[in-house]
């Protein structure tokens, strides 16, 4: 069946339906890994996105659970060159078809990724909409497409009530402040021995803090950070607490914002598993798993709050923040990969030290 | 980290002759790192003892040796130019092995140079088998449970432990020489002999077979402070077993989840970590296709044809960033040159599908073992773009130019399901075909893996291109069939036999519907940043990224494909040069070629460079885009030439010599009627198609007779036959394959062969020297050795050939390049053949005469004339030097090809020497080509008839060497005879010890054995030569071969110190 994806710019690719037939309003993203298509679509930071995956060939290795990074599925579609007929590998255990179809997930084939690609560099991120309607007329969608917000996603993605990880450690303890965390999180402290526990995103700090957990973990999600206004308020909480915290992506724009920083949207974002990061403080780097569309603003830094740890080789983007004075560092990449390389796995560590000290 | 102020002179070593194993590749990688080094102000000496490449012209480095690469002539070399610091990892493992040397023995450090990039502990670390296995074990790497052994009787105890089949890896060998699996104890006791003995320091690896494992690549680059990047991941299709230069190969990895590519990512960083290599890196891993596990299975510590491979499937430059990387720079300061906007430590992402395929040499050497092994065959690959596996492997199929255009192109559809099953247990360059026919028989995909262990999912690509096959066939040809036959790269003309149509007619159905070629670009980051480079591969249902230019004028240069025997690197030099003296007038240029392993292939060569197969429709596709001014094919061997026609057709002007003439210097008639005109004799023939046409003119002529067919290079088919009954079995040879083209038979005339080329313009012709073979005619040019100044025909014959070429160049209406071979027989000249283009010999003949041949030429075609370059026409002046090519072979790496010389091409690659006086440049070239004698001071003769009278000279000589002399019955009689004494050895029937216990016992230096006519390999002649080669012992096969090879001993015996000639001061005194 014939699907189309139609952009904001009223651009209009033609390809054939995949997944659950569904017409989607979403923005529209890029991602760069040549694998991983599973972890990215069951990473809830692409909650309120479609996303594109640059590399043509999308489904090879089939459906291995092992690999899911939260229960279901998250984007509101997937866009890909070409999905392979049958899949490959000793784990598979069905179709990325199929778990598009179980998932209610809808998504589009065969248009020219590339082609796409380009426009949301150029013009950057912009909505689209997927839609097997071949009586669409632009001058309806478009309007809608330009009105569309991914508003408070977070609460779409976070976990309804606090609970124990399984398979966790009997460690140091750890408070997992859940924004749409990929499981990777919880599973890196938790091999490493912690005791790990996934809280709510509208926690309060106060019950938090009650539970007194050697160390709070803010993790990744979805959307708008300047949207979680009440979040924001308990981060600045957590912070004045002297719980050692360790931010990733979303959490680290979070603490950002509740210390006084600010953060914008960039044109097009960092959405794949090949962005070198230097490590400021031992000049060393990592190529890193990244996945954002906002960053923190660098030259609205107060020095005395914090300072940069990390920058992105490329574009010198902020990618990871030291807080003066206190047991928190935060990083706008994903050591937890998955997708990605591990390189930056060592962060966990780094945690842990800093629990173990304090 | 800054660069290295302690860094200013750098010795450059490059890999010497092209070799099966160590190929073009190292002229890309070294040429690379040379301009980059120059960027950064180094100083650059290289030593390479091959003419043909770039990186040994006067314009690459500041001074140029083309010498033996032995470590005393780099000795001699160091103490003469002083440079602080050396880079051995640039030319492969020769190069290596060669910087290894001389740091071992500490004259390195005595002479105040330094390593630079790896470290002498780090490469034995990753190259020597027990201490790597150590190392990985530290790091809790799983290698595959192995021993080193240094003798047969340890290999065989282990084996048993571990159980068989085994694998046997020799240490310190190029491109896996002398290794294999073996089955048995049998087999375990012939491979290890024979590695043991070829490894450099007499050890062999003893492992459990882990073939049919995933074999999967990784190139990783490091730099000193630590930082890691992975460039590139590569699937082998073929599991392990088959030499990863001899699989087909994918990139990235195709059946890998992220789990798996980043476990083998991250081992891979770790390897290099703990070796702590600075520059490049290949880690080879076999993967368990059912499980996590895996095993590394070897480390490269430099760059190698997988990393130039990697660096035209991603274009990150991987040489020029461990160039830079040796001077002290780290990967987030070096500027990635495709976007100008990323780093060298950003990795690359692919957007698109990359396949690799080898070219095997099966098409030249028809006896050889089909079989792929864990020993390299190939002697080149084709690598191609898509953005589907189907479509990559299409037009990688159809870019080796082995008559093959689709899986049909074997035909095995007479195969019944049994036998086909049988016949895939054999893992050769047909398996594909064979899975494909398996997959029309209906076998289904889980047989065909457990028997090829080939992943599920190239399977399944194979299925969809017989499935397209199979409906092309069967169903009318709609608008959205021939789109999805397009968009999985089915050319045109397979679509018009699969339909019955006509080519013609599907390029208008397809012109009709829009259903066109767009390129998109290879930019190292999926589209992510907008990139500079105009590096393009095409695909189909796309939008097009070709940024329309409109310069003054556009000239489109054909590359050469892959490298295979008689089309090798030289034609690479000529593109290369072309393009940058047309770049130098003012044109636009534009390359398009497939081989991934040259320097015309690197991004920044051209103007805009097309990774594309070279066949007329997909040369059309560009040519519509780009819309040239002209083409030039003179300076692509015959692949480029090929494609006059179709060019003319599309409209493109052919810059330089006309098509209706280079057509005049093949066709038989055309070209009589020429040689009648300017009244050059040649010798008598005739033009036939069958083989009885051919024997009627073979004895209207008289035996012997020299068989060819019209339009091939390196002599492809080319035999001297002495009777009717060879005559039917060439012709069979040769008519194998359809030819468009007459066979033509000539009377075979033996005599002094001479050869050259010259530039034209239209009037007037420079001829820079005449080139002398040592063997005499019935030796194919390019396996001769050639001598220049021609040392000893008379100046008459000199003036003569100078005449002759004139006039051929004239009546050719040659402009640019013109290469003419000559028989002189006394003071009588016969011409040969002649090509109105480029040839092997131009890069050698422009270096040692220091004019710019293919610079000159180009300019020609431009439309400059010869005196206005600043030459006066004519023959120059000799040099006063002598050069000679040597030609090497790859012999020992193509089990069951015959090794004698004749009209047929069979060397890989070549070598110099250059030097005062003729001895010494004959001895350094025998030396560059790794005769390296004596040893034992023991050879065996064994010559036919016809020979004996030269072989008692020779004998003479070696004897006064202090040869020990063994000959087969006759030659001995008619050695002894002639009072050279000779020992008596059993014929290989006889009792033993026969001449092959002799060879076996590895205490001889050389066999000189002239064959017997005929191409019978049963016989004797045939045994003694293979076993020779395979067991590493020089073989002579001609007569003028083995006089000058005792000349060059003569002359060793006085030899001291070399004289050393920098190459890059002729190309100055030339200009």
């Amino acid at each position: 069946m014939k699907s189309f994806l139609i952009l904001e710019d009223g651009t209009v690719f033609t390809g054939t339906h995949i997944g659950v037939q569904k017409e989607v309003i979403s923005e529209i993203v890029f991602n760069t890994s040549m694998a991983g298509y599973l972890e990215v679509l069951t990473d809830p930071s692409y909650a309120g996105q479609a996303v594109c995956m640059t590399y043509p060939l999308i489904g090879n290795y089939g459906i291995c659970r092992d690999d899911m990074e939260s229960k279901k599925p998250w984007p509101d579609g997937l866009i890909v060159r070409e999905l392979s007929r049958i899949p490959s590998n000793f784990r598979s255990e069905m179709t990325i078809q199929q778990f598009l179809e179980d998932n209610g997930v809808p998504g589009i084939a065969g248009i020219d990724t590339r082609a796409l690609t380009r426009i949301l560099r150029e013009k950057g991120t912009m909505n689209g909409m997927i839609t097997t309607n071949q009586t669409y007329h632009p001058d309806e969608i478009i309007p809608k497409l330009k009105a569309y917000t991914t508003g408070k996603v977070v609460e779409r993605v976070t976990c309804k009530e606090k609970y124990k990880f399984p398979l966790t450690g009997a460690g140091l303890k750890v408070a997992l402040l859940d924004f749409g965390a990929k499981d990777n999180i919880a599973r890196s402290l938790a091999a490493r021995g912690c005791d790990v526990t996934v809280y709510p995103a509208n926690t309060t700090a106060a019950e938090i803090l009650a539970d007194a957990p050697d160390g709070i973990m803010l993790s990744n999600g979805p959307g708008d950070p300047k949207e979680c206004t009440t979040i924001i308020e308990e981060i600045r909480k957590l912070y004045e607490s002297d719980t050692p915290i360790f931010a990733i992506c979303l959490g680290h724009q979070l603490m950002a914002l509740a210390t006084g920083a600010d953060t914008f949207k960039m044109k097009y974002g960092h959405r794949g598993g090949n962005h070198p990061v230097k490590d400021l403080s031992t000049g060393r780097v990592y190529i890193s798993s990244q996945n954002h569309g906002y960053v923190v603003n660098m030259d609205k830094l107060d020095p005395k709050v914090a300072v940069p740890a990390f920058v992105n080789v490329n574009d010198g983007t902020n990618e990871g923040l030291a807080y003066t004075g206190k047991n928190i560092f935060t990083v706008q990449f994903h050591p937890e990969a998955c997708p990605g390389p591990q390189d930056s796995s060592y962060l966990f560590d780094r945690f842990i030290a800093m629990m173990q000290r304090t | 980290m800054p660069k290295n102020p302690n860094v200013n002179r750098v010795l450059v070593i490059g890999s010497g002759p092209i070799v099966i194993g160590q190929a073009a590749e190292f002229d890309y990688a070294g040429t690379q790192a040379c301009r980059s080094l120059k960027e950064e102000g180094m100083e650059v000496i290289l030593v390479n003892s091959n003419p043909a490449t770039i990186m040994t012209d006067g314009d690459i480095a500041d001074k140029v040796y083309i010498e033996p690469l032995t470590t005393k002539v780099l000795e001699q070399i160091i103490i003469k130019e002083k440079p602080d610091s050396l880079l051995p990892n640039m030319g492969g493992q020769a190069g290596l092995n060669l910087g290894m040397e001389l740091d071992e023995s500490g004259f390195l450090a005595a002479h105040g140079v330094t390593l630079l990039g790896t470290t002498a502990k780090t490469i034995r670390k990753a190259e020597d088998r027990l201490e790597f296995k150590e190392t990985m074990e530290k790091i809790g790497e799983p290698c595959a449970p192995s021993l080193v052994v240094e003798n047969i009787e340890d290999g065989v105890a282990f084996a048993k432990k571990i159980g068989y089949p085994v694998v046997l890896r020799p240490a310190y060998t190029l491109g896996g020489s002398g290794g294999g699996i073996a089955h048995d104890q049998m087999q375990l006791e012939e491979i290890l002999a024979n590695g043991l003995r070829l490894s450099r320091v007499g050890q062999v690896l003893v492992e459990r077979c882990i073939a049919g494992w995933k074999e999967i690549e990784y190139e990783v680059m490091r730099d000193s402070a630590g930082n890691c990047i992975t460039v590139c991941n590569m699937e082998n299709i073929d599991p392990v077993g088959v030499h990863t230069g001899d699989s087909i190969v994918v990139a990235p990895s195709q059946t890998l989840g992220d789990k798996e590519y980043q476990m083998l990512r991250s081992s891979a960083l770790n390897i290099i970590n703990e070796l702590e290599i600075t520059g490049g890196c290949n880690v080879q891993f076999a993967l368990h296709p059912t499980s996590f596990e895996y095993c590394v299975i070897e480390v490269n510590p430099r760059v190698s044809r997988s990393s130039a491979l990697a660096s035209k499937a991603t274009g990150y430059p991987i040489a020029k960033v461990a160039a830079k990387i040796a001077l002290g720079y780290t990967l987030d300061e070096i500027k990635n040159a495709i976007t100008g906007k990323t780093y060298a430590s950003f990795e690359p992402t692919l957007d698109y599908c990359v396949v690799k395929i080898p070219r095997l040499p099966f098409d030249k050497f028809i006896t050889a073992k089909r079989t792929l092994t864990t020993q390299m065959k190939a002697t080149g690959e084709v690598m191609s773009i898509a953005n589907n596996f189907e479509g990559a492997l299409m037009k990688a199929i159809r870019s080796l130019e082995q008559h093959v255009d689709c899986l049909r192109s074997y035909d095995f559809s007479a195969l019944t399901a049994e036998e086909l099953l049988e016949r895939m247990e054999i893992v050769d360059d047909q398996r594909i075909y064979i899975i494909a026919e398996a997959i029309r028989k209906g076998i289904n995909y889980d047989t065909i893996h457990r028997i090829t262990m080939v992943d599920h999912w190239f399977i399944d690509k194979i299925a969809i291109l017989t499935e397209m096959e199979e409906r092309l066939e069967k169903e009318p040809l709609t608008v959205e069939l021939l789109k999805e036959a397009k968009r999985i790269e089915f050319p045109d003309n397979v679509i018009a036999r699969l339909t019955g149509k006509t080519e013609e007619e599907i390029k208008n159905m397809r012109y009709e519907n829009g259903i066109v070629a767009a390129f998109k670009m290879v930019d190292t980051c999926a589209a992510e940043f907008a990139a500079s480079t105009p590096y393009y591969y095409s695909v189909f249902g796309s939008e097009t990224e070709v940024v329309e230019s409109h310069p003054k004028k556009k000239v489109l240069v054909l590359g050469s494909g892959p490298i295979r025997i008689g089309q090798g690197i030289e034609f690479d030099y000529c593109s290369v040069h072309a393009t940058w003296a047309f770049a130098r007038e003012g044109y636009e240029t534009i390359i398009i070629n497939n081989n991934p392993e040259t320097v015309s292939t690197d991004f920044d060569i051209a103007d805009k460079l097309y990774f594309e197969p070279l066949t007329p429709e997909d040369v059309e596709n560009i040519v519509n885009v780009e819309k040239p001014d002209g083409a030039v094919v003179q300076f692509g061997g015959q692949t480029a030439i090929k494609l006059t026609e179709s060019l003319m057709k599309m409209g493109v002007p052919i810059l330089g010599t006309k098509a209706e003439d280079v057509d005049a210097a093949e066709d038989r008639e055309l070209f009589d009627q020429i040689l009648e005109e300017t009244e050059i004799p040649r010798a008598a023939g005739g033009t036939v198609y069958t083989a009885e046409e051919a024997k009627a003119v073979a004895n209207r002529l008289g035996y012997p007779v020299l068989v060819r067919p019209s339009y091939v290079l390196g002599g492809q088919g080319m035999q001297i036959a002495i009777s009717d009954q060879e005559i039917e079995e060439f012709m069979a040879v040769i008519n194998r394959y359809e030819q468009d083209h007459p066979i033509l038979v000539d009377k075979y005339l033996q005599g002094k062969e001479l050869e050259v080329d010259a530039v034209c313009d239209g009037t007037d012709i420079l001829i820079p020297g005449i080139m002398e073979h040592i063997e005499r005619t019935g030796v194919h040019s390019g396996d001769s050795i050639s001598v220049y100044p021609a040392p000893t025909v008379s100046e008459k014959v000199k003036e003569t050939i100078a005449e002759y070429s004139r006039r051929l160049a004239k009546a050719l209406h040659v402009i640019g390049l013109i290469n003419i071979q000559f028989i002189a027989m006394g003071d009588e000249v016969y011409v040969i053949e002649v090509n109105p283009r480029s040839s092997r010999t131009v890069p050698y003949i422009s270096k040692v005469t220091g004019i710019p041949i293919v610079d000159l030429a180009t300019e020609v075609i431009i439309g400059k004339k010869i005196r206005d370059l600043g030459y006066e026409p004519g023959l120059q002046p000799a040099a006063d030097y002598f050069a000679v090519k040597m030609p090497v072979f790859s012999f020992e790496k193509i089990r069951g090809a015959e090794i004698s010389l004749g009209p047929e091409m069979k060397s890989t690659g070549e070598c110099l020497g250059i030097a005062k006086t003729f001895n010494e440049a004959l001895y350094k070239a025998f030396l560059g080509a790794g005769i390296n004698l004596p040893k034992h001071k023991q050879m065996i003769i064994t010559v036919k008839d016809a020979d004996k009278g030269e072989a008692i000279e020779v004998a003479r000589r070696f004897e006064k060497l202090g040869y020990i002399i063994y000959a087969t019955r006759s030659t001995a009689a008619a050695l002894n005879d002639a009072g050279v004494k000779a020992r008596k050895v059993n014929k290989i029937s006889q009792e033993s010890p026969t001449v092959m216990d002799l060879i076996l016992g590895h205490r001889i230096d050389l066999v000189i054995d002239t064959p017997t006519q005929g191409r019978d390999k049963s016989r004797d002649g045939f045994l003694i030569r293979r076993t020779s080669i395979e067991t590493g012992v020089n073989c002579i096969t001609a007569m003028d071969t083995a006089t000058a090879l005792v000349t060059s001993l003569e002359n060793a015996e006085t030899q001291e110190e070399m004289t050393l000639i920098d190459i890059a001061s002729i190309a100055r005194r030339g200009k």
